[in-house]
């Protein structure tokens, strides 16, 4: 699948088009002209864009781009200044983050956030019962029923972690803790799942398992991560978005944006003699 | 407490075969004090009983939510107001106020959670000590209802609890139960929620839980539970005073479960039980008995920050490794 640079997709793969219908999916997530403030600074500038249904999408950017500013704008923990984020045909702009967990917005962190001091059984137990009525049996039973048990293991093998179910979290190794990250947000099958430099501080064996790990997902979830490392990032995704200085730079397939004169300047810095 | 992947061994009202037992010999054991001591240490060993349940109620928030609040012996105290004024003044049965007492000061936590659980911290202690310092001037200032500085003393035990072992026995069967359900509610999916918001908020908002809401159930409860502890100590003292509802009660609670240990419920009794035989042996010997307390409390925190029962359980794991 690839998206023309206007934001337009158009699919040509032909797995999801039968009959060589040419299926153009309705986009997801679309923000219209984003802003995040705070006080004078503008760490996001009138972002507009949109990601299709079923899209595999990579925001890369020099660091204080606005990168995470935007994914915390898109989750809900800062909520734009102004502008309109809709999601699956919600306005979600205004809703706090657990109302948009609600709707099916999944994410991880860029600094590794979980339970220190529970197991992983437990750590993926609440990731699961966030969006089940079971979280308020006061005085219930507290173990996993048959319908949870699987839907845990299925996650913890999809990030290949399930040998480690009774660990104590603090007692995983780093890589690990990043794994059970993306453990924790996929096990309530989101419709989008927002990664936030997956393998930030990953040895270059875990990167690859964390690259298996992404490719290997359903292809019906919508996948947007910010990713430092462009050659991870460019191999995973159909698209990529390129933000600079708060706002877009450039929006292009894969192939393009290595070659793109405006990207290397922004990675590399201009040319002395220009 | 992490759950095993292995089928769970036979349980009795959620709990292990062995924990039952252990508490069952505790609970025995308990029941068996008033034909050794005498008429004024079944007294003491009530009151333990008494603020052992306050102590939890507290632990209920600190242990489990990350939430340590200085407003629970206002609750506490409510309720024990609430019960001597409604026997002495409303002239009502003795089981009838107990309900009122119980059910003004979970209305009473309501208000303090509406109002604190968006804080945490620092902020969240001061709030919640706030709160108890507004119930106190109440209780001191509205004279007509509270009888002012005097208090108010009114025969709250019903007739058949008058004895002291009679209502030491009374008293224990209420703690176990309530020791029961606190335990059961740490232990339950809304508890492990608890635990989630105490290692991340964040994390917890990002998955979909509504964090205030949680916490709010999480301080109602609590509430609850040190409203039965005020009702029970209405009934043992029968005399209420703003002394009560003060400060130093909800301080009292607090220390109580940190000698204790945070985060281990049952800690709270022996916590209680710690500073209560101290208070009074050591009052007995010299008059400058809270330095005393003080310096006990500077040395549980150097040698065992973790608290007695948190010390014994890591030094048992530790032997068992």
């Amino acid at each position: 699948m690839i998206a023309l640079p206007d934001g337009e997709p158009v699919s040509t793969s032909l797995d999801n088009a039968p009959l060589g219908i040419v299926f153009v999916p309705e986009p997801i997530l679309t923000l219209t002209d984003a802003v995040v403030a705070f006080d004078a600074l503008r760490a996001v500038d009138g972002v507009s864009l949109s990601v299709p249904r079923g899209q595999r999408r990579a925001i890369i950017g020099p660091n204080g781009a606005g990168k995470t500013t935007l994914f915390n704008a898109i989750a809900g923990m800062v909520p734009p200044t102004s502008g309109r984020i809709m999601f699956d045909g919600h306005d979600i702009t205004k809703l706090p983050p657990h109302r948009r967990a609600q709707l099916g917005i999944s994410r991880t962190f860029q600094i590794t956030n979980l339970f220190p001091t529970l197991s992983v059984q437990d750590n993926m137990i609440l990731a699961l019962r966030g969006l089940s009525p079971r979280k308020f049996s006061l005085f219930g039973r507290p173990d996993r029923d048959s319908v949870e048990a699987p839907r845990i293991a299925a996650a913890l093998g999809a990030a290949r972690i399930a040998e480690r179910a009774d660990v104590t979290v603090k007692e995983l190794s780093y890589g690990e803790q990043r794994q059970l990250e993306i453990a924790l947000s996929l096990v309530t099958t989101p419709t989008m799942l927002l990664l936030d430099e997956p393998a930030a501080g990953l040895s270059p064996s875990e990167r690859s398992m964390v690259a298996e790990i992404i490719r290997s997902l359903d292809r019906d979830i919508t996948v947007v991560l910010i990713e430092h490392d462009m050659d991870l990032a460019l191999g995973l995704v159909d698209f990529v978005t390129c933000m600079f200085e708060g706002r877009i730079l450039v929006e292009e397939a894969p192939e393009g944006i290595r070659r793109n004169k405006k990207v290397q300047e922004v990675y590399l810095g201009k040319p002395r003699h220009a | 407490m992490t759950m095993p992947l292995t089928p769970t061994p036979s349980r009795v009202a959620g709990m292990t075969g062995r924990a039952a037992l252990i508490a069952a010999i505790i609970v025995v054991a308990a029941a068996a004090l008033p034909l050794a001591l005498s008429n004024y240490q079944v007294g003491l060993a009530t009151e333990v009983l008494i603020f052992g349940i306050l102590a939890m109620s507290i632990d209920i928030l600190a242990g489990f939510a990350g939430r340590t609040s200085l407003g629970h012996g206002a609750i506490f105290g409510v309720s024990t107001y609430v019960v001597v004024y409604a026997t002495t003044h409303g002239g009502l049965p003795p089981a009838v106020a107990f309900a009122a007492g119980v059910l003004a000061a979970t209305v009473v936590a309501a208000i303090f959670g509406l109002l604190a659980v968006r804080t945490s911290g620092v902020y969240f202690l001061l709030l919640t000590l706030a709160l108890g310092m507004i119930v106190w001037g109440i209780c001191l200032r509205w004279t007509q209802v509270t009888g002012g500085e005097n208090g108010m003393r009114g025969d709250v035990r019903p007739a058949v609890l008058l004895t002291n072992s009679a209502f030491y026995w009374a008293v224990l069967a209420s703690a176990a139960v309530v020791a029961f359900a606190m335990w059961r509610f740490v232990r339950s999916p809304f508890g492990l929620t608890l635990r989630g918001i105490r290692d991340s908020e964040s994390r917890m908002r990002s998955l979909g839980y509504n964090v205030p809401l949680h916490l709010f159930i999480g301080f109602t409860v609590s509430g609850f539970f040190a409203g039965v502890a005020g009702a029970l100590y209405a009934m043992f003292n029968n005399f209420v005073s703003p002394s009560t509802v003060a400060l130093a009660q909800s301080v009292e609670g607090v220390l109580m479960m940190i000698a204790g240990g945070v985060g281990t419920l049952f800690g709270a009794f022996v916590g209680a039980a710690a500073i209560i035989a101290l208070e009074n042996v050591v009052s007995a010997y010299t008059e400058r008995w809270q330095m005393v307390l003080g310096i006990t409390f500077i040395l549980i925190m150097i040698f065992a920050p973790e608290g007695i029962v948190g010390k014994l359980r890591a030094t048992l794991t530790r032997k068992v490794r």
